[in-house]
């Protein structure tokens, strides 16, 4: 039995009047995958962004409920939101890098958290690169912007700039959505690698992905969860009808 | 009735009018380039003639600038009135620079949506008072209080012109700054933050590097305003060609020294009437130069997000 990682409890939020989430209650195992599926608007993405406090950037978002990581509630008033994020870090829809060199990309992170030493810094950006699979196409061009790498490149130098933190947590928004299936590939090799060492939630509009590189799902529509279990109990087995008809196809 | 004449152009109105509408558009902006070059003509022809009667190199080395005393008197050494613009120039860009950059930021990553919504407007409209406003702003408000604290100060002075022409240009920095750094896409600000970013962190180290090449752009156009800003100087730095880098003496600017010869009773074709377009023409290269420095630096750091 693994530890939990993350644990949520009657989570309730709203925008503005919307009631966008409703009263979920579900634990993160670590070191895991977990996917978040169920189709546009049910609430995934925007629980996925609960779990780092980034709908904090969003007025007219109000939350209710508690969120424990290692037995900490997040949305306790002491939580200093920047090491919450730190600890907590990101992937985007799109592959969003800084408009920097790569170097500067993956070494904003630690820089901004007090890193100045150029050697530590530099260990920091191979380890990183490596970590996310990259360090070999990019290793000679480290000082090239960003902005020239494929999408796919791009998407894996922003998880090499999540992971130059050095966080325990990886959210990843539909990190393949915009990348083409070859990219698609090698993100998802990438993520069955990073499990061992961090824990991934992960949110996919795409059924297969989520049998593919998960080991727990968590099947959301209109703000509720609906079925949250295995992947292969999930998919193979479902226990609630709307699952049923969502994962065979029949809506969505 | 032949099939083939279905599609046949008729001679309508809306046909006719389609057909001469890029003509009249192609006029329009035609006048402002006939414009141009008229005026650079102007300029050129003028100038030219002056300098057959004041030699180039006195010109611009002479340090004396009497263009308006009795003829045996006369010097035409244009350093001073560079002096002055250059110590205006500069005076408002200290005091512009910093604070247009600072509302600038404010405005687009600080302050919440309703703040912005009011602020932005509001500094739009300062834009649009009248220059000579800001000049006697300056004699009225700015020239006294400077006193207070420093009694030597002459009436007119530098400082005080430059403190008010820098607090014209201030929404012009401010607007165009803000627009460049609103201009940087979300999704990069949402990365910054991701990786646990303050707010500072973000305006200081994401957005305005990304947003350089437009913030550099609106320094220029500002300061290409200031160069050849006119009423405030006439009003608030005095009449006295100066070369010096001391502000809180009087000097004349190159657009001061032209209001005051052309309002002057000074004969047509006189050499007095030629200094007019030769320093004109001085004033010209200073904003060209300065124009295309701000295209150079946009293109040096644009940067594709």
């Amino acid at each position: 039995m693994k530890h939990h990682a993350i644990s949520v409890q009657d989570l309730n939020l709203y925008y503005g009047d919307k009631h966008a989430l409703k009263d979920i209650k579900i634990d993160i195992e670590e070191k895991s995958v977990t996917a978040l599926i169920g189709p546009s608007g049910c609430g995934k993405s925007t629980f996925l962004r609960t779990l780092n406090r980034m709908n904090d950037l969003i007025s007219g978002v109000k939350i209710s409920g508690v969120i424990n990581v290692h037995d900490q509630n997040i949305y306790d008033n002491e939580v200093e939101v920047e090491m919450l994020r730190k600890q907590i870090g990101m992937v985007f829809q799109a592959p969003n890098p800084f408009p920097k060199s790569i170097y500067d990309n993956v070494a904003y992170g630690p820089r901004i958290h007090g890193m100045r030493n150029k050697n530590e810094l530099d260990q920091i950006v191979e380890k990183s690169l490596r970590g996310a699979a990259l360090w070999d196409e990019v290793k000679d061009r480290l000082k090239d912007r960003a902005t020239g790498l494929s999408g796919g490149q791009q998407q894996r130098l922003c998880i090499a700039r999540a992971l130059a933190v050095e966080p325990e947590i990886l959210l990843m928004d539909e990190p393949t959505s915009a990348l083409d299936p070859i990219s698609t590939a090698k993100i998802e090799e990438l993520v069955q690698e990073l499990k061992q060492n961090y824990t991934i939630v992960i949110v996919t509009h795409n059924m297969q992905q989520a049998a593919r590189i998960s080991d727990k799902t968590a099947f959301f529509l209109n703000g509720d969860l609906i079925e949250y279990n295995d992947t292969d109990t999930l998919f193979s087995n479902p226990e609630d009808q709307k699952t049923e008809d969502y994962i065979t196809g029949r809506f969505g | 009735m032949s099939q083939s004449n279905r599609f046949k152009r008729k001679k309508t109105f809306r046909n006719t009018l389609e057909g001469m509408i890029p003509k009249i558009l192609l006029a329009c902006a035609f006048l402002s380039i006939i414009t141009t070059f008229a005026i650079i003509f102007t300029l050129l022809s003028e100038t030219v003639s002056f300098f057959q009667e004041v030699p180039f190199l006195s010109f611009i080395t002479g340090t004396e600038w009497t263009a308006l005393f009795s003829e045996a008197q006369q010097q035409f050494g244009i350093l001073p009135l560079v002096a002055g613009t250059l110590l205006i120039t500069v005076g408002a860009a200290i005091v512009a620079i910093p604070v247009g950059l600072a509302s600038a930021i404010y405005l687009s990553e600080f302050a919440p949506e309703r703040v912005r919504k009011v602020l932005k407007p509001v500094l739009e409209v300062l834009a649009g008072i009248p220059t000579i406003v800001y000049g006697y702003f300056a004699i009225t408000v700015i020239t006294p209080m400077l006193r207070f604290f420093m009694p030597e100060l002459n009436f007119f002075n530098a400082l005080s012109a430059s403190i008010a022409v820098g607090i014209m240009i201030i929404p012009m920095i401010a607007s165009l700054s803000e627009d460049a750094m609103r201009a940087v896409p979300d999704h990069i600000r949402e990365a910054a933050y991701g990786l646990g970013s303050t707010r500072l962190e973000v305006a200081l180290k994401i957005v305005l590097p990304a947003a350089l090449s437009g913030v550099i752009a609106s320094f220029v156009l500002a300061l290409s305003r200031a160069i050849g800003e006119t009423m405030i100087v006439t009003i608030a730095a005095g009449a006295t060609p100066n070369l010096t880098a001391n502000p809180t003496e009087t000097v004349q600017t190159m657009t001061a020294f032209m209001v005051q010869a052309a309002s002057g009773d000074i004969s047509f074709q006189s050499i007095v009437y030629k200094s007019i377009y030769a320093v004109g023409m001085t004033l010209f290269v200073f904003t060209l130069v300065m124009n295309l420095m701000a295209q150079w630096i946009a293109r040096r750091f644009r940067e594709e997000y």
